[in-house]
């Protein structure tokens, strides 16, 4: 049963439009959607490979610009974007790589967090190619209704579930543990750490990049402060996989369902809505103190402390 | 080079030198805490917006100038970094969870809520201070008479550097001379050693961050008269802080001070000479320069030397 | 022939000395002691030969390949595996997946990883601990478990840092058993030990560093009755 999971779960998920869910329930599906797909890739990066990404909105910025460029300079469709941001990315994940990977720990977090910015900055300036703070506009939408980006980002998100799955049970999934664990050792135990890392950092970019790409065909307007964004983007990612649970399966899932609903939720109440970043601080750093496997890691002892909470109450 | 060229670029450079100095400030309190916890403390940036605003009410509804709120703001985040250091940080040492950085993170979130806070509170509106000296400023003419080239000195930056230096050398003070001092730079070179010797490690750690807090509060009411004032300012110098702290080498002061000023001159440079726009990225050029060619930071080239090597 | 040539190495630190000018060899199959008071460069030395450290000046060569300079993963590739003196087990990884983790290094499925893994499991006498996580271990088969993880990339040499610090006595004799049968594997062995007895008993040869620099070298009955040694060395180890 355990084993069959995921494909039920796909099952389910994929008749979902048939029964006819309303617009705006559609769009928040994708939105949990396309935000796990983000989250899995930031976990297989920073949960199994222990390096942890602050700027996961670099690659995912250029993944929407790779499409969106080509639609406004090379009048192509948006959604060819999603294939060539995949050399795009990959290529901009090597050189950073290259970069940030000589670091470790905070200060491998603190230089990702840098790459982020600059590529806004970059995105915002370099009028001529990106049409700067102005953004870029799909004028020719694919679809109007929802049902087709639906089954497009549950396609991606099935194959980044099933290629990371495979991936963590692999070789590869081991040195990626081994490298979180002990760099040192890893390293004298003869895995080239550095080849590795970027190994890891190359997926978890075209991940995110691909995701990046179809948010800009979905939304049909980007601009550097939304994709490039640090908290509404490379955080909130973080804040997934913190809540969700670092290093497993289904963490990126269930932190991405909660946050997308719990923003949805205080974006809702009057007065509050522009409140929701104290909320997810909060979250965060209660999170942390007290859940800092998330609910999934920790949900033993999430178990307990409701239980607990129960007996005393 | 034509006087005028020669002109910008001395008037750059001075600009850069006094944009540096504050940037040292703001690095200072940074470094330190890395230096003494081992953390980045990614709040940085909102600590000092948070004394900006502090400063900023004192003006508006007591009239107390910005550079006297020095010493209002900065005894209140000094007590806010203590706070924050004992209730939450601690804890966050103890937990065991998977991944190191969760401090991090930890401090992403406080960084978050003061952020959102404030823009709850005070709109996210550009406010200035309109300190009845914004504008003025000391002319090399006024000096001298027969100058072959102008130079001018804005008098807030003027004063807010000097006080900056000010601040520099008392802390050098108390990290030399005191008890203190000495017990904070015995915990960040060796914990266990310091433990050893008696140092009341736990004690240093909670004190270093309210320094470091009530440093780039200090910061903070500097750069209030030459500023402007905005809920989301935090994020940039959190990013300026911790390029210096490459810059100069992790937990090195001296390394941090002479980091704030080439940054400061390097971003004046750049604005100057390529573009407003592309300062920012001037200082990230800089940073990865330096990750590359520099590892240890300044304070790598003055070991060096001092070791003769 | 001669595995391992060690041949005028220096490792400067800032300008202090770590270790000035140390030469020596190793023979195949041979058991070498590296001995020598705390601070006297030791584990520095293995750092080097592991690729750690690039020497300040000299050279190392594994099988007459030069390996100086190499990465650490580059040279366990050739056949050199370490343990460390303070352990560093892959913590929140079972037993078997900390082995099978660096049984990967020759193998890449999963089945042939996981063989080789159960056998130096085994063969460490950890056969009971397969599944618990490495961190719970007790101290002595978190050293054991060390051996295990370097066995298990199938080396050519195998350098033990401190393998015996903290055993004891049971343990120490179960040690001291599975290193010999290390050696009838054919596989040579250069350790760093701080029980004298354990290292005069085993070892085929003995280098003896002090302040970074070669004080002797030669069979342990030679080191045991050579003036330096025992004035630098174990006069100390016996006042103490």
């Amino acid at each position: 049963m355990k084993r069959y999971l995921p494909l039920i779960i796909l099952a389910i998920l994929a008749v979902l439009p048939v029964i006819g869910l309303s617009t705006y329930m559609m769009h928040i599906l994708i939105l949990v959607i396309m935000w796990s797909v983000i989250g899995m890739s930031w976990n297989l990066l920073g949960g199994y490979c222990g390096q942890v990404s602050f700027g996961h909105a670099a690659y995912f910025g250029v993944g929407a610009y790779t499409a969106g460029v080509l639609y406004s300079k090379f009048d192509l469709s948006p959604w060819w974007g999603l294939p060539l941001c995949v050399v795009v990315v990959a290529l901009f994940s090597l050189v950073l790589g290259f970069i940030v990977l000589r670091l470790r720990g905070p200060f491998f977090a603190l230089a990702t967090l840098a790459s982020g910015e600059v590529m806004r900055i970059t995105a915002e300036n370099w009028v001529d190619f990106t049409g700067g703070t102005m953004g870029i506009l799909i004028q020719r939408r694919t679809w109007v209704e929802k049902t087709w980006y639906f089954y497009i980002i549950l396609i991606i998100a099935a194959l980044t579930f099933f290629m990371i799955k495979k991936l963590v049970e692999s070789k590869l999934g081991y040195y990626f543990v081994a490298i979180r664990e002990d760099q040192d050792a890893a390293e004298s135990l003869g895995i080239n750490t550095t080849l590795y890392k970027t190994i890891a950092l190359c997926i978890s970019g075209v991940i995110t990049g691909i995701a990046g790409a179809f948010y800009t065909n979905y939304m049909g307007y980007i601009d550097p402060h939304v994709v490039f964004a640090l908290h509404d983007i490379s955080i909130i990612t973080i804040m997934i996989v913190m809540v969700g649970g670092v290093a497993t399966f289904w963490g990126p899932y269930v932190g991405a369902l909660i946050m997308v609903l719990l923003a949805e939720y205080i974006r809702s109440i009057p007065g509050l809505g522009a409140a929701h970043q104290t909320f997810f601080g909060i979250l965060l750093i209660v999170i942390i103190i007290f859940l800092p496997n998330g609910i999934v890691g920790d949900f033993q002892k999430l178990k307990r402390l409701v239980g607990l909470r129960r007996a005393s109450g | 080079m034509t006087s005028v060229q020669i002109e910008v670029f001395l008037q750059t450079l001075i600009a850069g030198l006094l944009l540096g100095g504050l940037y040292a400030l703001i690095g200072l309190g940074m470094t330190l805490i890395m230096g003494v916890m081992k953390i980045i403390n990614l709040a940085h940036g909102e600590l000092m917006m948070v004394a900006m605003y502090i400063a900023y009410w004192m003006f508006v509804l007591f009239h107390i100038d910005p550079y006297l709120s020095i010493f209002i703001a900065t005894p209140i985040l000094f007590l806010i970094g203590i706070a924050l250091q004992k209730f939450l940080i601690n804890p966050v040492l103890k937990v065991e969870s998977i991944l190191p950085e969760n401090q991090v993170i930890l401090t992403v979130g406080i960084g978050m809520v003061l952020a959102n806070l404030a823009t709850l509170f005070f709109k996210s509106d550009y406010r200035s201070t309109p300190v009845d000296y914004a504008t003025n400023a000391f002319y090399l003419s006024d000096f001298w008479k027969t100058s072959p080239i102008e130079l001018s000195l804005s008098v807030p930056w003027t004063v807010s550097f000097v006080f900056a230096v000010i601040i520099t050398i008392s802390l050098w003070f108390f990290l030399a001379k005191t008890d203190t001092g000495k017990s904070i730079r015995a915990t960040a070179q060796d914990t266990d050693a310091a433990l050893l010797m008696g140092v009341n490690v736990k004690l240093m750690r909670v004190v270093t961050f309210g320094i470091g807090a009530g440093l780039v509060g200090a910061a903070g009411c500097l750069f209030l008269p030459i500023y402007y004032l905005f809920p989301s300012l935090g994020g940039q110098f959190t990013l300026i802080a911790f390029v210096i702290t490459i810059l100069g080498g992790l937990g090195s002061t001296i390394g941090a001070i002479i980091g704030g000023l080439i940054l400061g001159v390097f971003e004046s440079m750049t604005a100057t000479y390529v573009g407003m726009g592309w300062a920012p990225v001037g200082r990230f050029v800089i940073f990865v320069v330096c990750l590359i060619f520099l590892p240890g930071g300044v304070a790598s080239i003055l070991k060096r030397k001092r070791l003769g090597k | 022939m001669s595995l391992l040539q060690v041949k005028g190495v220096s490792m400067f630190f800032g300008g202090l000395a770590a270790i000035s000018d140390v030469s020596f060899d190793i023979q195949k199959g041979d058991i070498l002691g590296l001995i020598g008071p705390n601070g006297a460069g030791k584990t520095t030395m293995f750092n080097v030969v592991n690729g750690f450290y690039a020497p300040s000046r000299g050279e190392v060569f594994f099988k007459g390949k030069k390996i100086s300079g190499l990465k650490p993963h580059q040279i366990c590739k050739l056949g050199v595996a370490r343990t460390f003196q303070v352990v560093k087990p892959l913590q929140r990884m079972s037993v078997l997946d900390n082995v099978i983790a660096s049984a990967y290094l020759r193998v890449n499925n999963r089945g042939e990883a996981e063989d080789i893994a159960r056998e130096k499991i085994k063969f460490t006498g950890l056969h009971d601990d397969v599944n618990v996580i490495s961190k719970g271990l007790p101290l002595g088969k978190r050293k054991k478990l060390e051996i295990a993880r370097a066995l298990a990339t199938q080396p050519e040499m195998l350098m033990l840092d401190e393998s015996f610090a903290g055993l004891n006595p049971a343990e120490l004799d179960e040690s001291i058993e599975i290193i010999r049968k290390i050696k009838e594997r054919g596989i040579t062995i250069m350790i760093i030990e701080h029980h004298m007895k354990v290292i005069m008993a085993i070892s085929d040869r003995i280098v003896v560093l002090s302040y970074g620099q070669k004080l002797a070298e030669g069979t342990p009955n030679e080191i045991g009755n050579n003036p330096l040694v025992v004035e630098a060395y174990l006069g100390e180890a016996e006042s103490a």
